[in-house]
């Protein structure tokens, strides 16, 4: 087990009859840490979760935290809270019944119980509501709720599935960074279920992309962002490019490619190992391009023909369609010019270039 | 990742061990072990009070009565006698075209009042689906009765028109026949018809009735493109329901059937009382069942390939 | 959907539909506050002779008395199954639910009759004297089966994750229950005790097969019918059932409807 290791998943599956909703994934999360499961419905991400809360156990694997293992652990004895994705918040209870609810076999007095009950009403913002029926609240205070109800036990790991699924988008990015803020005040990690990739981006420390039951690449939002390490998580994060390539050389921690219709290329490899003669892909990112109407000076340069353009406040789109290449090419720009809309003046024949390091190499699968 | 599936601590090793741990863990694990464990008082009760009794009535048929003792075996005397007893037959296919017609009509009657409840009624919809619902808890036995004071030779209807004027003597052709126990019968189970077409209605979305106008459909055509065939299943429900219980009815013909509407429930309930041959009402009992299993087997598949080849 | 078409043709059906159901059995009441030894019009002056004659019956006392003995004991039994089963099935996947499920709901459809000479048989095979024990017996399983499609709708009717919050919360099955379950079930048991008591209060069929020496009200009222003379006294003891069944049945219902109302209306 690594040191630092506060979860640790071992090689879980589970499977729902023929159905393999996880499939041997392994994880290992640091105490204190945000961690992310990320993935599309139905990838195994809020099994996962639930495994971790003891509501599903693995059909074969062990799951550690804090180095115990949990198979014989019932969910109600272990060392985790959750904030479930419809809150579950029990409506026959007022705010302050529901916030105290776990409290009752810690043997508090009643003052005691009272204090820690306003300590957390404090901390969600929500002082004064406790008498409220918790029918009445709203979609967001619903949610404070269900946080204060799970914190208020001081769980060694909160896990939080889809909660802000239910809120509209401005409050959802509120209650992002606040949430974030609260994961660094009390210190307790954090393992946090989206299929909302700019949610997960926003929040984490390190993100695990999930799909089809195993998981395709675990770090941090930066690196999953800027090196991918596979066409899926590429794919799935953001908007890329991709253009078919083939090695010429491998040497001196620079891949020579031959582009085709991009023409030859040179990039660094990142973690992943090439050979000469293989066929890759090259992976680049909509705002990593720059577009002009006249040829740069020099570097990477190819000529297209603007498909489509779209304003869209702070940056431009373009769909250029370059020959031979079988898509259009996604291109961002950000609008540094009030006066200037680039997609009125670019338009028909226009310029693409790129810097070598804003090439990711991927392996063609 | 760093490969560490093998080497697990040895407190782990130790801790899931031992029978209790294999069994508290074979517990949390396996929820068809837990569904189960919470069934099983249900599920005993159901094998001792209904279960064995019934799969032990099937082999007292076989058995057969001399005097006061049973003789245990398995011919098939009593099947052969109901072979042979014209009338046996007779009573159990009236029985069949009875109940046949008092589904028919409960849910011909129960359908409208149905989708007026789940489609007209906006405001007190509870206070409808009370009143409709009170008669299905009520005594079964009640609801009888008071058509055989209304039907009566001097009930109420006679002694009514009488009163009137309208007539001289008492109609004695209104009680004790098989139309008296078809209007009994459909009264005393017109509750069970509507439930089950009720909520398939409900349950039906909106939208799509909407989606059907939308696209072109009259009101009629929507009701028979959209509606009746998404209610089907209601209407299934709602003929088994009526239909498999008023084939052994016997209240109903012993109150108003008379001679003419007497039906199996009744033969079989004389077995049982003066005729005392228990194996032979016990058989009687299983050609009953028999004979509503296979008809219902029928008019499922019969249903259901109606259905499919609708759509 | 305009209002002006609202009552239509099928509206008037609809209440003619009411009608039909309801009228036929207010002429119970009727005939018993009728001054008549005959059920017949014209109607000859109010009295209460008849229900003070039908308090006054010994036999009639203690058949009630009977009713209560098995109704009380099967609406609980028969809802803490029905509870049980139908959390069991609510809650948990688990292989052939399906047909276990249509199992315990059996008894709803078949005949009477059957299920009470099935029951008489083994009852007289293994030596069971027939009492209020063997109709109980006899009750449970058809009321039980009520009771878990009443305590389906209801437990489908709220969120499963309360259940397991309370879990994650720090407590057990037992006290999840108790602290969760059962407050927000609690207007379905009321429902369900309410209905199994009134079915196995108003049974006559099973009843009169397995009761032996004890009638319930049910199997005397039938037993009375024979005599002319004790009509009006059976027909002031019918509309006495009535009137409490339906009060009882009316309260059932609106406990249960009410809270699942907006959520489910397709909780029948």
């Amino acid at each position: 087990m690594q040191d630092d290791s506060f979860i640790s998943i071992r090689d879980v599956s589970k499977h729902f009859g023929d159905v393999h909703a996880v499939d041997q994934v392994s994880i290992d999360i640091a105490k204190g840490e945000f961690f992310s499961l990320l993935g599309p419905s139905g990838c195994g991400k809020t099994t996962l979760l639930r495994m971790l809360a003891g509501f599903e156990f693995p059909t074969f694997g062990e799951i550690f935290i804090d180095g115990q293992p949990m198979s014989s652990v019932a969910a109600n004895h272990r060392p985790v809270n959750m904030v479930f994705q419809s809150y579950a918040i029990f409506p026959h209870l007022s705010v302050s019944q529901n916030i105290g609810y776990g409290l009752r076999n810690d043997k508090l007095s009643k003052a005691e119980m009272e204090f820690k009950v306003d300590e957390m009403l404090e901390l969600i913002k929500l002082q004064g509501y406790g008498d409220r029926q918790s029918t009445q609240l709203s979609g967001g205070e619903r949610q404070r709720v269900a946080l204060a109800r799970a914190l208020i036990k001081r769980p060694k790991v909160l896990l939080l599935d889809e909660p802000l699924g239910a809120l509209d988008k401005q409050l959802r990015e509120q209650m992002q960074l606040e949430l974030r803020a609260l994961q660094r005040s009390v210190g307790i990690t954090f393992v946090f279920v989206t299929h909302d990739q700019e949610e997960a981006l926003t929040m984490s420390d390190r993100i695990a992309v999930m799909s089809e039951g195993k998981y395709l690449q675990i770090d941090t939002p930066n690196q999953l962002y800027e090196a991918p390490q596979n066409r899926k998580v590429a794919d799935f994060i953001g908007t890329v490019n991709f253009f078919n390539a083939r090695t010429e050389s491998v040497a001196g921690g620079k891949v020579s490619m031959d582009a085709g219709p991009l023409g030859k290329l040179s990039a660094a490899p990142g973690k992943l190992e090439f050979s000469e003669g293989q066929n890759v892909l090259i992976a680049i990112r909509p705002e990593k391009f720059s577009i002009s109407i006249e040829k740069p000076a020099s570097g990477n340069a190819i000529e297209g023909t603007t498909d489509a353009a779209a304003y869209l406040g702070d940056r431009s789109h373009f769909y250029v369609r370059v020959n031979g290449v079988d898509k259009p090419v996604a291109v961002s720009a950000q609008n540094m010019d009030r006066t200037h809309d680039v997609t009125q003046t670019h338009q028909g024949q226009v310029w693409l270039s790129w810097e070598d390091d804003a090439m990711v190499i991927l392996h063609e699968d | 990742m760093v490969d560490r599936s093998l080497a697990l601590p040895d407190s782990v090793a130790k801790k899931t061990t031992g029978p209790f741990q294999w069994l508290k863990s074979m517990y949390l694990r396996s929820e068809p072990f837990r569904g189960y464990v919470m069934l099983s008082p249900t599920l005993l009760i159901m094998i001792v009070a209904l279960g064995a009794p019934v799969l032990f009535l099937f082999v007292v048929s076989f058995w057969t009565q001399h005097l006061l003792d049973f003789t245990p075996g398995f011919v098939f005397d009593n099947y052969i006698t109901f072979l042979e007893k014209g009338n046996y037959q007779n009573l159990l296919w009236r029985s069949i075209k009875i109940s046949g017609f008092v589904t028919i009509l409960t849910v011909l009657l129960a359908y409208p009042m149905a989708y007026f409840i789940a489609f007209r009624v906006t405001k007190n919809k509870l206070i409808w689906i009370i009143l409709i619902t009170v008669p299905f808890w009520t005594s079964y036995l009640l609801r009888v009765f008071a058509w055989k004071i209304i039907l009566g030779y001097n009930g109420v209807v006679n002694s009514g028109l009488a009163e009137l004027g309208w007539i001289e003597a008492p109609l004695e052709f209104i009680l004790y026949n098989p139309f008296a126990v078809v209007v009994t019968l459909a009264h005393a189970w017109a509750a069970f018809a509507i439930l089950p077409i009720y909520v398939s209605l409900e349950k039906i979305d909106r939208s799509l009735l909407e989606a059907a106008t939308d696209l072109g459909d009259t009101p009629r055509q929507r009701f028979f493109r959209i509606t009746l065939p998404l209610s089907m299943a209601g209407v299934v429900a709602a003929s088994l329901l009526v239909f498999i219980p008023t084939v052994g009815d016997f209240v109903t013909p012993a109150l108003v059937g008379g001679p003419k509407g007497l039906m199996i429930g009744n033969l079989i309930q004389l077995q049982f009382a003066k005729a005392n041959n228990w194996p032979m009402g016990a058989a009687l009992s299983v050609i009953s069942l028999m004979a509503i299993t296979g008809i219902v087997c029928a008019f499922l598949w019969f249903t259901k390939r109606i259905r499919t080849q609708d759509l | 959907m305009s209002t002006k078409n609202k009552f239509g043709a099928l509206g008037v059906f609809a209440v003619s539909y009411l009608a039909f159901v309801y009228i036929p059995v207010l002429f119970l009441p009727l005939f018993s506050f009728n001054d008549s030894i005959y059920v017949a019009f014209p109607l000859k002056g109010f009295t209460m002779q008849w229900y003070y004659e039908a308090f006054q019956s010994d036999g009639l006392m203690s058949s009630l008395k009977n009713s209560f003995k098995v109704g009380v004991p099967v609406a609980i039994l028969s809802t803490a199954l029905g509870t049980l089963a139908a959390k069991a099935v609510t809650r948990y996947r688990m292989p052939g639910k399906a047909p276990v499920m249509s199992f315990i709901m059996t008894p709803l459809v078949v005949p009477g009759i059957i299920v009470g000479v099935a029951l008489l048989i083994i009852a007289n095979m293994i030596g069971v004297t027939l009492s209020l024990f063997t109709i109980a017996i006899a009750h449970v399983p058809m009321c039980a089966a009520f009771s878990m499609w009443i305590m389906i709708s209801r437990l489908e009717g709220f969120d499963k994750s309360m259940e397991e919050a309370s879990f994650d919360l720090g407590e057990g099955a037992w006290m999840t229950f108790w602290r969760v379950t059962f407050p927000l079930i609690l207007p379905g048991i009321i429902a369900s005790l309410l209905l199994t008591f009134t079915i196995s209060f108003d049974e006559f069929i099973l009843a009169s097969f397995l009761g032996g020496s004890e009638p319930t009200l049910p199997v005397y009222m039938w037993s009375q019918l024979r005599f002319p003379n004790t009509l009006p006294r059976v027909l002031a003891l019918g509309a006495m059932i009535l009137v409490v069944s339906f009060v009882l049945v009316y309260f059932a219902e609106w406990f249960r409807r009410r809270g699942t109302q907006i959520k489910t209306s397709s909780g029948v």
